[in-house]
């Protein structure tokens, strides 16, 4: 058996689940985006009129892309992936199989970033529609960014939720890193226009270097330095994952 | 040499300061029922995780297959059935086995026409199609047994397989098992049901607080353990009434609750007495392996 099938056993079984209730899935994926696009970007926007030389509009759809890509993953990898490993047993049920921890992780990952990818393509439809895009060649490079970025927080999502005694501690997380990476990594405004302590802190955080790789792919501004954003990105995905995997083994295999 | 499908070997198990299993020693050799008795906390389930590879073994040697237990590459050849339900509330009957199988590398179209015999064989044939939340304890018991087989395991580990369930879904639950074992499958359990080991265990071990008690075969047990026959006396009966009913007869004694437990070789005589004594309610019946676990492990009710 590769090391490939039994994670995708794993991202397999939760794709069925979700098939079964895609409808009322989807409807989010579309309507959220579409309602944030059509709030700000238009309404806010007219006040705003550019932000950073372009069109709010495009402006914050490239920010959006990446901060629903940060909750999607977030929320599954908290809340869906915490019941199936304490309500549901389902991590205790594949630990009974030749799975593995590592692979029941890196499934729940990749899963959680697939859920980034299906909104994300949501997002883009929808922001493409009301005039987010302004450089269509290099939009469909978004796609593997929002999965990057879906790895990303699902693995900081994972960590989390293994190390959760219940579904009230994921508050903690939310208040603490995920508002404050909604709110001050650039996907609103820019990070430049922040005093230079906050600068230097939104630079260590993960959706910082999402935002500043997407924009540039779905609008004219110029791309600076995006290995170092991959890079960033990918650490932060390998790190949790590593980490993640360490405390589900602590909590489960005792 | 006889080819052992389990061996332990002076296993323990510490969490902590917390010792739970306390150098455990048996062999279980294919084709049989092997049980593991005791209260709840005398470590059953820890030696039962130990095997599957869900808790490292602290010390002691822990053959699988002839191989040290934890590794997943062996639980391919294991079928487990928890003591937790945990099936996949989101798939129908089939459904479950279907994504089971996946867990395997066994792929749908592999697994289709066993997936159709196991169902038959739980008796839920009729089902394959029902979502598994509107399923009885019974039915999602007996589902979780058939998902236990879609590898073909060779040996199949049950905790409390019928814990919970009401006296049909107990029978059917066991005759399935004893179908198993007909099949040449060995069958490793754990219970609290003395009457569940004695209908099913070819050979036992009476655990308490993480040591073997005793290990036999059921009848044995009964045999070596306790005398041939009880007279329960129920109600309020006095002291002093007791020890009239039983002065001078080759009769052990035990008072728990309200009802004292009478252990003879030859209760007549007793009975006797018993039945000149007017407004004494009392019964009459052989030795079980509950009276060997409660006179191994004491009286107390464990929490």
């Amino acid at each position: 058996m590769s090391a490939v099938q039994p994670v995708l056993a794993v991202w397999a079984r939760n794709f069925r689940v979700w098939r079964k209730l895609a409808a009322a899935s989807l409807v989010g994926n579309f309507g959220d985006p579409f309602l944030y696009l059509l709030g700000l970007g238009y309404g806010l926007g007219l006040f705003i009129g550019e932000m950073a030389g372009i069109p709010y509009m495009a402006f914050l759809a490239s920010g959006i892309l990446c901060s629903s890509a940060m909750n999607t993953a977030t929320f599954e990898g908290l809340y869906s992936a915490f019941t199936r490993m304490t309500q549901q047993y389902t991590w205790e049920g594949m630990l009974a199989t030749p799975l593995t921890i590592r692979d029941v992780v890196a499934g729940e990952m990749f899963w959680a970033a697939t859920k980034s990818l299906i909104s994300g393509t949501a997002i883009l439809i929808v922001a493409g529609i009301l005039g987010g895009i302004q450089s269509w060649d290099t939009a469909l490079l978004a796609l593997p960014v929002v999965l990057l970025t879906g790895l990303c927080f699902a693995g900081l999502a994972l960590v989390v939720c293994t190390l959760a005694p219940s579904y009230d501690f994921f508050m903690y997380y939310f208040t603490l890193a995920v508002t404050p990476m909604f709110l001050f990594c650039g996907v609103f405004y820019p990070i430049d226009s922040l005093p230079t302590m906050v600068q230097a802190i939104a630079q260590v955080l993960p959706l910082t270097h999402a935002v500043a790789l997407m924009r540039p792919l779905l609008t004219e501004l110029p791309l600076i330095q995006p290995l170092l954003h991959v890079a960033v990105l990918a650490a932060y995905a390998t790190a949790s994952y590593a980490l993640a995997v360490r405390l589900a083994k602590r909590r489960l295999l005792r | 040499m006889v080819d052992f499908v389990v061996r332990a070997s002076d296993v323990h198990k510490r969490f902590g300061d917390r010792h739970v299993v306390r150098g455990v020693d048996f062999e279980i050799p294919a084709g049989i029922c092997f049980g593991i008795l005791g209260p709840n906390g005398a470590g059953k389930t820890t030696l039962m995780r130990m095997l599957l590879g869900m808790s490292p073994v602290s010390s002691g040697e822990y053959l699988l297959f002839g191989q040290p237990a934890g590794g997943s590459e062996l639980r391919r050849r294991i079928g487990v059935v928890p003591q937790m339900d945990n099936l996949d509330p989101d798939f129908s009957v089939q459904e479950n086995l279907f994504v089971y199988a996946s867990f395997f590398g066994i792929t749908r179209h592999q697994v289709a026409g066993k997936v159709d015999e196991l169902l038959d064989f739980a008796e839920l044939g009729a089902r394959a199609n029902s979502p598994v939340s509107d399923m009885s304890g019974g039915m999602r018991r007996r589902l979780m047994i058939a998902r236990a087989l879609v590898n073909d395991p060779d040996l199949i580990v049950l905790d409390e397989p019928t814990t919970g369930l009401d006296p049909q879904a107990r029978h059917l639950i066991w005759q399935r098992l004893r179908a198993l074992k007909r099949l040449g499958k060995t069958l490793m359990l754990t219970t609290h049901y003395m009457e569940e080991a004695a209908q099913l265990c070819d050979d036992l071990i009476v655990l308490d607080a993480g040591r073997i008690l005793v290990r036999g075969a059921p009848g044995e047990l009964i045999r070596q353990q306790v005398e041939a026959e009880v007279v329960e006396l129920h109600g309020e009966v006095a002291d002093t009434e007791v020890e009239r009913l039983v002065a001078g007869l080759e009769v052990r004694s035990e008072h728990v609750g309200d009802t004292w437990f009478c252990y003879a070789a030859d209760a007549r005589p007793l009975l006797e007495r018993c039945a000149a004594t007017a407004g004494l309610s009392y019964l009459h019946r052989p030795a079980n392996l509950e009276d060997v676990f409660l006179r191994l492990t004491g009286r107390d009710l464990r929490e």
